[in-house]
């Protein structure tokens, strides 16, 4: 890592927290984030040439507060929100850094102020992509352009959104608050299922070539970490990133040397991320021992992910347990991506007349590869090769992906080629 | 504290004079009053069907002729029946008074915040 690398770890570490504060501060997260910006960019320029300071986060909290009263100065509509950020405020001269730090609050409210920049940008009154689009930006500190590749939308859309999140927050006033206790479950299922999304288009992203997206995959995991540290009692907090961290330890094997995509049944297990599945084994069993005996959708998936990182090959996975875990998440979550996945494990289970019996009671998957490609599987398993053929067909025509495509394509080459 | 409207759609027009509207005035009713206590109520009013409804438009700036269209602006689906003025300390406040208007769980409520007019 070289200093420039050390430089925007950091910025990407602190300014969230600046930003938290910042925000409850002045009562405007729109204004924070622009201020936050600004400051970053004084830092970029100032810290090569000064070194990084002893409290980096102090240094940028106090530049970014300024910039935050220069910027409310600016705009004389917000005249209101300015008298709030005076009273709060610093008369500090800009060489005066070091008192200014020194005069700031202690930071035990740190964590509420965190929490409350996250339950704000994920708050159910925003759409999906803008509680996406802003946790990517607010909480991970991802640029503009970044998301916007990350999402394959132009970089416009992009910028649009999140400005129109920004100020729905402020003209709607969106609280910048902790939900209240009865709240708080559906509020917490918001703020995981959006780091699930960021992780499950990292790990199979629409469109496009790469068949994983490295940077947002670590970026979920790091949004995890945050909310894993943040609410350590929450037993779906630590299953998520338990989740995450099983899951991406499997990335590398997931595609060979010419870049194309590998199922987990023919992965090289040696390529695993050992690390990561310790680390995440690790979190789950500290999930299991909070969650007071029910598993949350999330611990079992974690339950899954972690059945599938610990078994030495496809042949000699546990898929008894697995297909229970899968009749577990079924039981809770009526989804038939769920009803897909056990059925492949039934198949593993009890053979594929077995499996392509469950697959076919499945409603609601008439368009999705996998969905056909699985029951390809069966069929050509039982010999019924043309009907394989017919039903990769369809997989390959509804494969969302040009490499889902390419990989089907191959398989169908191979069963085209048994037909004779 | 912030004022919305909330604006209260059903799916067909609202005869509020007649049944079975008239069966859940007592509901509104109820809404309202505790509404009012609580200081949250600003203001609110029922709407006659959109067939009542004249649409207006001058034509050619201000000053133009006046023309009118029996009926209303959009035609659509849902129907705007009546509207609560709600004033809060922000919109998770809002919400919670919204959803215990009726036609929450007749219709639909849109909550909108009022944009202050400067003079």
């Amino acid at each position: 890592m070289d200093a420039t690398d050390t430089l925007v770890e950091v910025l990407k570490g602190e300014g969230p927290r600046v930003l938290a504060t910042l925000a409850r501060t002045i009562g405007d997260l729109a204004v924070a984030e622009d201020a936050l910006s600004e400051a970053t960019i004084t830092a970029l320029d100032a810290w090569p040439k000064t070194g990084i300071p002893d409290n980096p986060r102090a240094w940028l909290a106090v530049v970014a507060r300024r910039k935050a009263l220069d910027l409310l100065r600016r705009e004389s509509a917000r005249a209101a929100k300015e008298t709030a950020a005076f009273r709060w405020g610093t008369g500090a001269a800009p060489d005066q850094i070091e008192e200014a730090i020194e005069a700031m609050e202690p930071e035990t409210s740190l964590r509420d102020d965190m929490l409350r920049l996250i339950f704000t940008c994920c708050h159910p009154a925003l759409s999906r992509e803008a509680q996406v689009a802003l946790s990517l930006r607010t909480l991970a500190r991802l640029e503009v352009p970044a998301i916007a590749r990350a999402f394959l939308v132009p970089e416009a859309t992009m910028a649009k959104r999140l400005v129109r999140a920004r100020a729905k927050i402020t003209t709607a006033r969106i609280p910048y608050a902790i939900p209240s206790d009865t709240e708080l479950p559906g509020r917490l299922a918001a703020v995981l299922a959006v780091v699930y999304l960021i992780a499950t288009e990292a790990h199979a992203p629409t469109g496009g070539d790469a068949v994983a997206r490295v940077d947002l995959e670590a970026e979920a995991i790091r949004l995890a970490r945050l909310l894993a540290d943040l609410m350590p009692d929450e037993p779906e907090a630590l299953s998520l990133l338990a989740l995450l961290l099983l899951t991406s330890a499997r990335t590398s094997a997931r595609t060979d040397a010419d870049g194309n995509p590998v199922t987990l049944a023919d992965q090289d297990r040696t390529r695993w991320n050992r690390a990561a599945i310790a680390e995440g084994s690790a979190w789950l069993s500290e999930a299991v021992a909070r969650s007071g005996g029910v598993a949350g959708p999330y611990q079992i998936q974690a339950h899954l992910a972690a059945a599938h990182s610990t078994a030495p090959s496809w042949q000699e996975t546990d898929w008894d347990r697995i297909v229970g875990l899968y009749d577990l998440l079924g039981s809770i979550t009526a989804n038939p991506v769920v009803a897909l996945n056990r059925a492949v494990a039934v198949t593993e289970r009890d053979g594929p007349a077995a499996g392509l019996a469950a697959l076919k009671t499945i409603v609601g998957l008439e368009y999705s590869h996998l969905w056909h490609a699985a029951l390809a599987d069966n069929l050509r398993r039982l010999g019924h090769t043309s009907e394989a053929a017919g039903e990769l067909h369809s997989a390959v025509t509804l494969a969302p992906s040009e490499v889902e495509q390419r990989l089907l394509q191959s398989r169908l080459r191979t069963v085209r080629s048994e037909l004779g | 504290m912030a004022l919305y409207v909330a604006l209260c759609y059903y799916d067909r027009d609202q005869y509020w004079d007649s049944p079975p509207e008239m069966e859940f005035s007592p509901e509104y009713m109820e809404f309202a009053r505790r509404a009012t206590e609580a200081g949250v109520m600003r203001g609110g009013e029922a709407l006659h069907p959109v067939t009542m409804s004249t649409t207006i438009t001058v034509s050619g700036g201000k000053g133009g002729d006046v023309l009118l269209v029996d009926g209303p602006y959009a035609e659509a689906k849902e129907v705007l029946g009546g509207y609560f003025l709600l004033e809060a300390a922000d919109l998770d406040e809002a919400i919670a008074w919204a959803a215990q208007i009726p036609a929450a769980w007749r219709g639909k409520i849109e909550l909108r915040p009022i944009a202050p007019v400067h003079a």
